[in-house]
């Protein structure tokens, strides 16, 4: 007979205790079931099902703002939720595009960020709007940043017994409107993983004149998502005003500081120095895109569609 | 270890002991019965294998059985329509016969299924958005077109 085991958890404590006996958890399944279809890992042992604890698969905004999604939210939720369409259309670019519908239907947020894949589309919008994961585990809870939860490749800071329940997006600060975008390099549209991508969040000034703040990350260009502050340089302080010369400006040279930030590899998707150029690209696309939302602009979801078209 | 599980396909419970690691594909293929539901590539490319898990589409190869216990389950023999003369096609299974978008058939299970779920959540899709929707079923045979209009038919009521 087989040792394998399977349990499904009830609660968060319940999923805890499995997974501090040494099971691993299983939600969508859309990595861990069909990383080992493709022979990447075999299936764990001892699993226990997640996907059925109640209370980890909604929206919610706190009374301070802040926006908290349960780590069982699927991209197919997130596509449907107003509040992000409204205040986190880069989570949606990202989201648009994992996979499948299937894949969207299945696939959760939280595996997603857990997978610390560092191709993976949603991670460099959340680590741009500033997200925290929440874990719990067998000495309670905690809340790290996305940059101090992926170590490397496919590694968390996660502990064997924590587990994701929710990603929380501060609430925004200062005045100005917001934009947010994420842009991919793909060979098609559907059924892809990131060649090399960008996320892009910017806050403007008061009268809109100016970008007074930004974030940018870059995607399948390092070791693990990561923010380039030399390129969010670039643009904080853009003038938006006249023929938008000084605009094109600062966002060339943002592209130009994420290529001179990445260190990519070269695999059969594509060289190192492809990767190189087009992340200055899409830098520049992602950029581009969350100032036009900013200004109230309509950019299609997913902006990776919108600025090729463009 | 097996587990006991149990779930509903196509409206009948079904009581099973399955390997934690089966998939659902193979477990509704070789116990419950139902071959229609296809394997293609065994790691969620093709589509073949697509099933409605609680309504979602599913790629049933790569979705644990275990994970199904409580489930119900659709499967392409779960789309014909009953009524008093016996089973009918649904519009969708018809509009694919009459606009060409069934040749070998293997991959129509998968794209019936999708399309369904589709429908479902957008009864008036736009050809990009079939398009974008039948994204992860493969077919090597029709080039689309027969589906795309079969899928577009039904939308538009002139199926």
């Amino acid at each position: 007979m087989s040792g394998r085991t399977y349990t499904q958890a009830g609660s968060v404590a319940d999923a805890v205790a499995a997974m501090a006996a040494g099971a691993r958890p299983v939600a969508g399944g859309t990595d861990l079931v069909v990383g080992a279809r493709h022979g990447k890992s075999p299936l764990p042992q001892a699993m226990v099902g997640i996907h059925r604890i109640p209370g980890l698969d909604s929206i919610e905004v706190d009374p301070n703002g802040a926006i908290r999604i349960g780590a069982l939210v699927s991209h197919a939720a997130i596509l449907d939720s107003p509040l992000l369409a409204e205040q986190a259309p880069g989570l949606l670019d990202a989201s648009a595009i994992v996979g499948s519908h299937a894949t969207r239907a299945n696939g959760t947020l939280g595996g997603n960020v857990m997978n610390a894949s560092p191709a993976m589309d949603t991670g460099a919008p959340l680590l741009c709007l500033g997200a925290q994961a929440v874990l719990t585990g067998s000495s309670g809870t905690r809340r790290l940043g996305l940059d101090e939860l992926w170590i490397s490749p496919g590694r968390t800071a996660a502990s064997a017994d924590e587990l994701l329940e929710a990603i929380e997006l501060p609430a925004p600060s200062g005045a100005g409107a917001r934009g947010s975008a994420y842009v991919r390099l793909q060979y098609r549209r559907q059924m892809e993983i990131a060649v090399v991508g960008a996320a892009a969040v910017v806050r403007l000034s008061a009268d809109g004149g100016r970008v007074a703040d930004a974030a940018v990350a870059i995607t399948a260009v390092t070791p693990v998502i990561v923010r380039v502050s030399a390129a969010e340089a670039c643009l904080v302080g853009a003038d938006l005003s006249g023929g938008g010369e000084e605009l094109e400006a600062a966002l060339q040279a943002a592209g130009r500081a994420a290529a001179w930030a990445a260190t990519p590899i070269s695999d059969v998707r594509a060289s190192l120095g492809y990767r190189t150029q087009m992340v200055a690209v899409m830098t520049r696309r992602a950029a581009a895109a969350a100032i036009a939302r900013a200004r109230g602009q309509q950019v299609r979801v997913p902006a990776s569609d919108w600025s090729v078209v463009r | 270890m097996s587990v006991s599980i149990t779930v509903t396909v196509n409206g009948i419970t079904y009581p099973l002991d399955v390997d934690p690691h089966a998939s659902l594909l193979h477990t509704v293929r070789d116990q419950v019965g139902l071959t229609g539901a296809k394997e293609g590539c065994d790691d969620s490319e093709c589509g073949a294998c697509m099933m409605l898990v609680d309504g979602r589409p599913t790629n049933a190869c790569s979705y644990l059985a275990v994970q199904a216990d409580g489930a119900r389950v659709i499967t392409v023999e779960g789309l014909a329509e009953q009524d008093g003369a016996g089973e009918r096609l649904s519009a969708l299974q018809r509009a694919m016969l009459s606009r060409g978008g069934v040749q070998c058939g293997f991959c129509t299970p998968g794209m019936l299924i999708s399309a369904t779920a589709l429908l479902e959540r957008t009864p008036h899709p736009s050809e990009d958005e079939i398009r974008v929707a039948l994204s992860g079923n493969l077919c090597r045979c029709t080039g689309y077109d027969g589906i795309v209009k079969a899928v577009a038919a039904v939308a538009d009521g002139t199926a």
